[in-house]
């Protein structure tokens, strides 16, 4: 601990906030692309972000072209980082954002401040635990999500409960079942609200082969216990109220981005994605930050975050070089149809001549996904879309768009 | 602390049943009047029943029956609180409230809340127009027709506070049994005899703030139960801090005549708060929320303060005040068999406690022989975890942040897991710390809490893997 202390220096090029796959990826391009100054500010006591407490494959298809457990891809990256002449600053927390990069730190040592001429937001994701779900029922031990369930599986060996039920039948409540197989866990059931599985059709085979029950169309209405959880009670597909004894619940997935410090801050946020707004480099709304990987939009894969990361350190270069465009010359993005999660980048530099946007939808649709500039459709793509999918739409931005017109995203549904 | 019971330990001044916030203002009081007291409380840790989910608010007393014993105490409290609050280090945010009218029937019952406040002492209430409401607080909603400002009232720590009372009990000689129940008792004569599950206890005389079960520790004692706790649950909805900024002042609404309405301010933790409800309900522990209830209160403080529908919960929670069929506190003094019963401390506990417990010991005056005062009075330091002032975090040595959401420090979670009341239970660790209590409720801390507390509380928040 004080010897990371001692290794912060006052000031640097470019500091990078979260060592998890979007932020050490940029901070390996920074150091190949010669910039020596790259600091990594990681709070926890390894670098390496969510992957360390995936017990599971698979990682590291796209950025070590070999199939990794989480723990074994986290180490790599970080040890990757490090050969680079990275600087990795772990129980390191930047505690607060000031105007123009200036960041204040807290660790063993107590609070300093670190002013980067560029900095990177790369602080990821994590799920929306019970109380943010107003969930009803007592407060007892034993409610928990798929992150805390799996760090202290994975890092502390410990198991907080013995038959829980898994809430959400997102990819990572799969994972989430495989957490509690290894820790010899015995699910007793997982509970979706919507009429499918939300993760890809073949997840669905997974519980019915490990006997746990599967209940779509299925509500959780309240948590049961004082102290301890001592049972749940479901609202069925058919309007029937159930109790299913468990001593557990573990909320999986409905992930949001991790944005406290952006929002405490002076960064403009986007209500719909829940993220800095940014533009098309990644700069946020004060130009010396800027964000990538999950921290923009949930939820996108480690080896998805370690693109952005590589990308978005072309686009931090590029600004430490004074060779980005003026940020004021941009146009906005607006998500206008109900069905549209969000749309990200939230801006779009009018010095580009395309765009390309993510976005994703919260109930399943099907129709034409449009970019309209007033009556104008600038792109369009046919959907079928469900939610928790990628989807991505190229915009083409002509040169005569006028300023204060925003892009409108817009869903022409087919019934 | 320690397992056994009566045996050896002689027989005490005091026995105060119940460490609430009530009865640990009272167990400091009468330990430092010089009396020998001990505390039993029933659950594993302290401020396990009415006292863990309240608004943490100092009042004034602007708004309560002028001539109550609830007035007196309050006021009392308040001058108490305020002396004592620095050499404690306990925090305080003088916000002040506003009571405010959002029609003009309510704009009506302004001056009779400036009359009662005067009535009470509290002098510098006033009424405030629409255009100084809004001057103050920015974020508010349209449809604000005045408001009475009351500049004294406050926002503190509600659990430090009662801890840092105890605790100074502690320093000064004062036992506590936790996980210590109160199963029978009898008077002989000379001394009470109160049976526990951990043993016997004697004492001179015994003092119920039992809370949500004062009426059955009277029954249980002295043969009739003297009042009837009604239990009132009261639910909230904590946002994040980034939520603050919306609010200067405690916002009131003005009250009817069962309750003091929801309440929509910021915590001392940085956080906003919005709530409580008050619904009767028979149970005495069902402390659960309920998400219509929960739904309601977000779109009411939406209401009050329309930015925050932009804002993300962090935490809910009810709480249960043990209310009486009367609306004042329940004050009972009998010299014999000698025995005191606080009871029906609603919802103004907190910052009513050192009033009723100044109350308390003039009222054993006259019952109970006094000890001598000891010579000098020991004074617990406690860590502010006000997110308006210094943070154990901002200091060197903390051991590095455990809860990154509260930015809870390695120092404070041992401190904590150590000393002279340690925490026994993940909730006496969250009151102590707020660990696990921010935004992510645990996502990224409870598995190294889980580590770092293992073999410390009675319900382990993990068991380790057996490989």
């Amino acid at each position: 601990m004080t010897r990371a202390a001692s290794a912060l220096p006052d000031a640097c090029a470019a500091a990078i906030v979260g060592g998890g796959p979007a932020g050490l990826s940029a901070a390996v391009a920074l150091a190949r692309a010669g910039v020596a100054d790259v600091h990594v500010i990681e709070r926890e006591r390894e670098a390496g972000g969510i992957p360390r407490h995936c017990g599971h494959p698979p990682f590291g298809m796209r950025e070590f072209g070999r199939v990794l457990t989480g723990p074994r891809y986290a180490r790599r990256l970080a040890a990757q980082a490090r050969e680079l002449g990275v600087n990795i600053h772990t129980e390191t927390t930047v505690a607060a954002l000031a105007p123009g990069g200036l960041l204040e730190l807290s660790n063993d040592g107590g609070t300093r401040e670190l002013r980067a001429s560029r900095v990177l937001l790369a602080t990821g994701v994590r799920e929306t635990p019970r109380a943010a779900r107003l969930v009803s029922g007592g407060r007892p031990a034993g409610v928990t999500t798929t992150g805390a369930l799996q760090s202290t599986v994975y890092l502390a060996s410990m198991r907080p409960f013995d038959r829980p039920v898994i809430v959400g039948t997102e990819l990572v409540s799969f994972s989430a079942l495989l957490t509690c197989l290894h820790a010899g866990i015995a699910p007793v059931a997982m509970i979706e609200t919507a009429p499918r599985v939300v993760a890809w059709r073949f997840s669905s085979a997974l519980p019915r082969v490990l006997g746990v029950a599967l209940h779509v169309n299925t509500r959780l209405e309240r948590i049961l216990g004082q102290r301890r959880v001592e049972g749940v009670q479901l609202r069925l597909h058919d309007g029937a109220s159930r109790v299913v004894d468990c001593d557990g619940v573990v909320f999986s997935g409905r992930f949001v981005p991790e944005a406290s410090l952006a929002r405490l801050a002076h960064l403009a946020v986007d209500d719909f994605s829940g993220g800095p707004v940014v533009d098309n480099f990644g700069r946020c709304s004060d130009p010396a930050y800027h964000a990538t990987g999950n921290l923009l939009r949930a939820v996108e894969t480690a080896g998805w975050c370690w693109n952005e990361g590589r990308r978005a350190a072309g686009a931090l270069r590029a600004a430490l070089q004074g060779a980005l465009p003026d940020p004021g010359e941009s146009i906005g993005v607006v998500p206008v149809h109900p069905a549209l999660k969000y749309a990200v980048p939230q801006r779009l530099a009018r010095s580009e001549t395309r765009g390309r946007i993510q976005l994703r939808v919260n109930r399943a649709v099907r129709g034409r996904l449009r970019c309209l500039a007033g009556e104008r459709v600038l792109a369009e793509k046919r959907i079928d879309a469900l939610p928790e999918r990628r989807i991505l739409l190229d915009v083409p931005l002509p040169r005569d768009l006028r300023e204060e017109e925003s892009l409108r995203i817009d869903i022409a549904e087919a019934h | 602390m320690s397992n056994h019971g009566a045996s050896g330990c002689g027989r005490f001044d005091f026995i105060v049943v119940g460490a609430g916030v009530v009865g640990c203002a009272v167990a400091r009081k009468l330990t430092l009047e010089g009396a020998r007291v001990l505390v039993l409380e029933k659950a594993t840790d302290i401020l396990d029943g009415a006292s863990k989910g309240n608004s943490a608010l100092l009042h004034t007393g602007f708004d309560a029956p002028p001539g109550s014993i609830e007035q007196g105490c309050l006021a009392d409290g308040y001058r108490e609180f305020l002396s004592i609050r620095e050499r404690l280090s306990l925090p305080l945010l003088a916000c002040g409230a506003l009571v405010v009218a959002w029609s003009n029937a309510e704009a009506a019952k302004l001056d009779a809340i400036v009359d009662t406040a005067r009535a009470n002492g509290v002098d510098d209430a006033r009424i405030i127009d629409a255009a100084e409401v809004r001057r103050r607080e920015p974020a508010i909603g349209d449809g604000v027709t005045g408001a009475v400002l009351v500049p004294g009232e406050s926002v503190i720590d509600p659990w430090t506070t009662p801890y840092a009372y105890l605790l100074q009990a502690v320093l000064n000689g004062a036992r506590v049994e936790r996980g210590c129940e109160l199963l029978r008792g009898e008077y002989d004569g000379v001394s009470w005899r109160l049976g526990t599950t951990r043993g016997d206890f004697e004492g001179a005389c015994v003092v119920n703030c039992a809370g949500l079960y004062g009426d059955a520790v009277n029954r249980m004692l002295i043969g009739t139960p003297l009042f009837e706790i009604r239990p009132r649950k009261g639910e909230f909805v904590v946002f994040d801090k980034s939520a603050a900024r919306l609010a200067n002042a405690i916002l009131l609404p003005v009250p009817s005549e069962r309750t003091k309405g929801v309440v929509v301010c910021r915590t001392i933790f940085g956080n906003l708060l919005v709530g409580p409800t008050a619904v009767e309900q028979p149970s005495r522990d069902d402390a659960s929320v309920d998400e219509r209830v929960l739904e309601g209160l977000v779109r009411h403080g939406a209401r009050i303060l329309p930015a925050l529908a932009n804002h993300p919960v962090t935490a809910t929670y009810a709480g249960l005040r043990p209310a009486t069929e009367e609306k004042d506190y329940r004050l009972h003094v009998q010299p014999d068999p000698p025995y005191v019963s606080v009871g029906g401390i609603r919802s103004t506990g907190l910052s009513a406690a050192l009033g009723i417990a100044n109350l308390v010991a003039r009222e054993v005056a006259g019952i109970v022989a006094g000890g001598d005062r000891p010579a000098a009075i020991e004074w617990p330091e406690m860590r502010s975890l006000s997110a308006y002032g210094e943070r154990d975090w901002q200091r060197p040595g903390n051991g590095g942040i455990v809860c990154h959401c509260e930015l809870v420090t390695r120092r404070e979670i041992d401190d904590a897991l150590d000393g002279l009341l340690p925490a026994r239970s993940l909730g006496g660790l969250k009151r102590r710390t707020r660990a696990t209590m921010g935004r992510c409720q645990g996502f990224y801390c409870s598995a190294r809490l889980a580590q770092i507390a293992a073999n410390r509380f009675d319900e382990p928040m993990a068991t380790e893997l057996s490989e």
